[in-house]
C-alpha cells in the first residue's frame, strides 16, 4: 500500500462491505459503519492506527427517518500522535437498540455508554453495571427520544403554534 | 461470600456515606465508601443530583438562548463555556470572525481561565489546611469578576458574547482594569506559591496523592490540566487551535507523575502562561469591528432598530428566534478551566439545533475517582476530588 492511503481506504480495505460510507462533515471524517462491525473497528483502530483517545460517544433519535435508521451512535476518536480526528457512526432500528460495548477498550466509555443507555434507551452488551447514571432509577422512559416532550403536553395555557418546534 | 472468609479476614468494612451534601466536597457528590479503618477499599459514586437536562432544553431554545445554559456547566469559567458556544454556531454558519473580536475572546477566555485555577489551586491548599492562601488569592478573582462585569454586567453566570462576536468593544475602563490586574496579579500569585508551592506539610499531603498513570489516564479520557499532569501534552488551543490562538506564544506545562501536587503546579504554571497570553494579545490587538456582519444573529444597535426598516426586522427575527440555519453536524471544542469542553450539533435547519451533545470533561474524567483512591485514606481522597477540579453542574449538566 502506498504512503498517501487514506483512512478510508484501509478502513475499507479490512472492513469491505461493513464500512457503509466516508463522508466528511465540516473538520471531520465521518464512517459509517454497521452495527455488527463497530466494536472491531474501534479495535482495529486503537491497536493498528493509533486512535488511542475516546472523545465523547453520544446517541440521538431521528423519528422521521426510515425504520432501519431511527436511532443513531456515534463514536469520536482521536489520534495524539498525528492529532487525527474521526467520527464513527452506526445506525438502527427502535426494535435493535443493542450494541457491544467498548468500555474494555477505552475506560471512558463506561459512564458514556450509561449516559447513552440512560437517555435513548441503547443497551450495551458486556458493559459491566448498565444502570441509568443521570436520572433515577425508577425512571420507566427514555428522556432524549423525541416522542417524550420537554413540557407538559396537558397545559393549554401556552400557544406555541408560531413559534413553537 | 462463604463463613470462613469472612472467619479468615477477621475483618469488618465500615460503610461510609460521603456527601451528597459534605462540606468538604465542595459540590453535590455522593461517594459510598467501603472503608478498613481510615483506608478506603471501594467506592461507588453516584452523580445526577443536579441533572438539569440541558440537553432536552437546548432542543427546545434558539441558537442565542442556549448561551446561557452553557453557564451552568462549569460555573467557575463560564465565559469559556459561552465562547464554546458561539463558536460552535458560528462554525456550523461558516462565517468568519473579525480578528479583534477573537483577540477580545482570547482575554476574556485565559482571564477565566486564570479565575477556574484560582478557585481549584486555592481549594487544594485549604483542604490540605490552609486558608490564608484562599483568602489571599480570592480578591484577585473579585478583580477578574469586576472586569467581567464591565464587559456585560454579570460576573458568575456571563452570558458573554454574542453569535458573531462580543456584544460589545471593552470601555477604556475595562481595559484599565486589565491592565492593574496584570501588573498587579503576578505578584499576588507569587505571594500564594510561596505559603503554598514548597511547603512541608502541602507537599507531603499531595505528592503521591491520587495519581494516576499517563496510560489509564488517556484510556479514562483525562484531558485539561488533569491529563497534562500526568506528562501528556494534550491542550486544545495547540492541537486544534481556535480563536487564533495559533499566533500566541505560550508554553504548555506538564507534570510527570499525575499525583494531586502536579495537578497544582500544572495550573500555578498553566496562570502565568494565561497572563502571558492576555499581555500578547493586548499588544497585538488589531483595530477593526468587535463583531462580524452576520445581520441574522448579531442584534443590531437600538437606535438603528427604531429608524431603520431592515434592522427591526432582524431585531424581530432574532428576539423570537426565527432564523435558519444550515443543515449539519458540527463538533467544536475548547480548552475548558478543566479539560476539553466540546459541543457536537446537529441541526436540521431549524430555529433550535436538532440534538446538541456537551461533551463535559468532568463527567468523563470523574469515571477514575474511584480507581485513583483504592487504598488511600480518606483525607487523600477530599484532597484528590477537589485537585481534579470537578465542578457539579457540569458533571451532571
Amino acid at each position: 500500500m502506498s504512503e498517501n492511503t487514506t483512512l478510508g481506504d484501509k478502513l475499507a480495505a479490512v472492513f469491505g462491505d461493513a464500512l457503509l460510507s466516508t463522508t466528511t462533515d465540516y473538520d471531520f471524517q465521518v464512517f459509517e459503519f454497521h452495527k455488527s462491525a463497530l466494536r472491531n473497528v474501534v479495535i482495529h483502530l486503537k491497536e493498528q492506527e493509533g486512535f488511542n483517545y475516546l472523545t465523547t460517544l453520544c446517541g440521538s433519535h431521528f423519528p422521521d427517518a426510515e425504520k432501519e435508521r431511527e436511532f443513531c451512535m456515534m463514536y469520536q476518536l482521536h489520534n495524539f500522535s498525528s492529532n487525527e480526528r474521526i467520527r464513527l457512526k452506526t445506525f438502527m432500528s427502535r426494535e435493535d437498540l443493542m450494541l457491544e460495548t467498548i468500555c474494555d477498550i477505552y475506560d471512558a466509555a463506561n459512564w458514556m455508554e450509561r449516559e447513552a443507555y440512560d437517555f435513548f434507551g441503547f443497551t450495551f452488551s458486556g458493559h459491566p453495571n448498565m444502570k441509568r447514571i443521570l436520572n433515577m432509577e425508577e425512571m420507566n422512559y427514555f428522556p432524549l427520544r423525541k416522542e417524550y416532550p420537554l413540557e407538559d403536553m396537558s397545559r393549554d395555557d401556552k400557544d406555541d403554534t408560531f413559534f413553537g418546534r | 461470600m462463604t463463613d470462613d472468609i469472612i472467619l479468615e479476614e477477621k475483618k469488618e468494612y465500615t460503610t461510609l456515606n460521603l456527601g451528597p451534601t459534605h462540606p468538604a466536597t465542595h459540590g453535590i457528590f455522593q461517594n459510598v465508601l467501603t472503608m478498613d479503618g481510615e483506608i478506603i477499599i471501594d467506592a461507588v459514586p453516584t452523580i445526577g443530583y443536579i441533572h438539569r437536562a440541558f440537553e432536552k432544553l437546548a432542543e427546545r431554545r434558539p441558537y442565542n438562548q442556549i448561551t446561557p445554559i452553557t453557564d451552568r456547566l462549569n460555573y467557575c469559567s463560564s465565559p469559556i463555556n459561552n465562547m464554546g458556544w458561539h463558536m460552535t454556531v458560528e462554525k456550523l454558519l461558516g462565517c468568519e470572525i473579525p480578528k479583534r473580536a477573537q483577540y477580545l475572546r482570547v482575554i476574556i477566555m485565559e482571564l477565566s481561565r486564570i479565575a477556574d485555577h484560582i478557585v481549584c489551586n486555592t481549594v487544594i491548599a485549604v483542604d490540605t489546611g490552609a486558608m490564608t492562601g484562599f483568602l489571599y488569592l480570592f480578591q484577585w478573582r473579585e478583580r477578574i469578576y469586576e472586569i467581567f462585569e464591565e464587559i456585560c454586567g454579570s460576573r458568575l453566570t456571563t452570558n458573554i458574547g454574542r453569535i458573531g462576536g462580543m456584544e460589545r468593544d471593552f470601555s477604556p475602563s475595562t481595559w484599565l482594569k486589565i491592565e492593574t490586574f496584570l501588573k498587579e496579579f503576578p505578584a499576588g500569585l507569587k505571594e500564594f506559591g510561596a505559603l503554598v508551592n514548597r511547603n512541608r506539610i502541602f507537599m507531603d499531603r499531595t505528592i503521591n496523592c491520587g495519581a494516576i498513570s499517563a496510560d489509564r489516564a488517556i484510556s479514562y479520557g483525562f484531558s485539561g490540566p488533569n491529563l497534562r499532569a500526568c506528562g501528556v501534552d494534550y491542550d486544545v488551543r495547540v492541537m486544534n487551535p481556535y480563536s487564533s490562538y495559533q499566533d500566541f506564544d505560550f508554553n504548555i506545562p506538564i507534570g510527570k507523575a499525575g499525583d494531586t501536587y502536579d495537578r497544582y503546579m500544572v495550573r500555578n504554571d498553566e496562570m502565568f502562561q494565561s497572563l502571558k497570553i492576555i499581555q500578547q494579545a493586548m499588544d497585538k490587538m488589531p483595530a477593526g469591528n468587535f463583531h462580524a456582519d452576520l445581520p441574522e444573529f448579531f442584534l443590531p444597535p437600538k437606535e438603528e432598530v427604531y429608524n431603520n426598516m431592515e434592522a427591526l426586522i432582524y431585531h424581530f427575527k432574532i428576539v423570537m428566534g426565527e432564523t435558519d440555519v444550515p443543515k449539519g453536524e458540527v463538533y467544536h471544542s475548547v480548552e475548558g478551566g478543566n479539560g476539553e469542553l466540546g459541543y457536537y450539533l446537529i441541526s436540521d435547519g431549524g430555529r433550535t439545533p436538532f440534538r446538541l451533545h456537551m461533551r463535559r470533561p468532568c463527567f468523563i474524567f470523574y469515571q477514575a475517582f474511584t480507581e485513583m483512591i483504592k487504598g488511600r485514606m480518606l483525607s487523600d481522597a477530599i484532597l484528590t476530588l477537589s485537585s481534579m477540579n470537578v465542578i457539579a453542574g457540569e458533571l451532571d449538566a
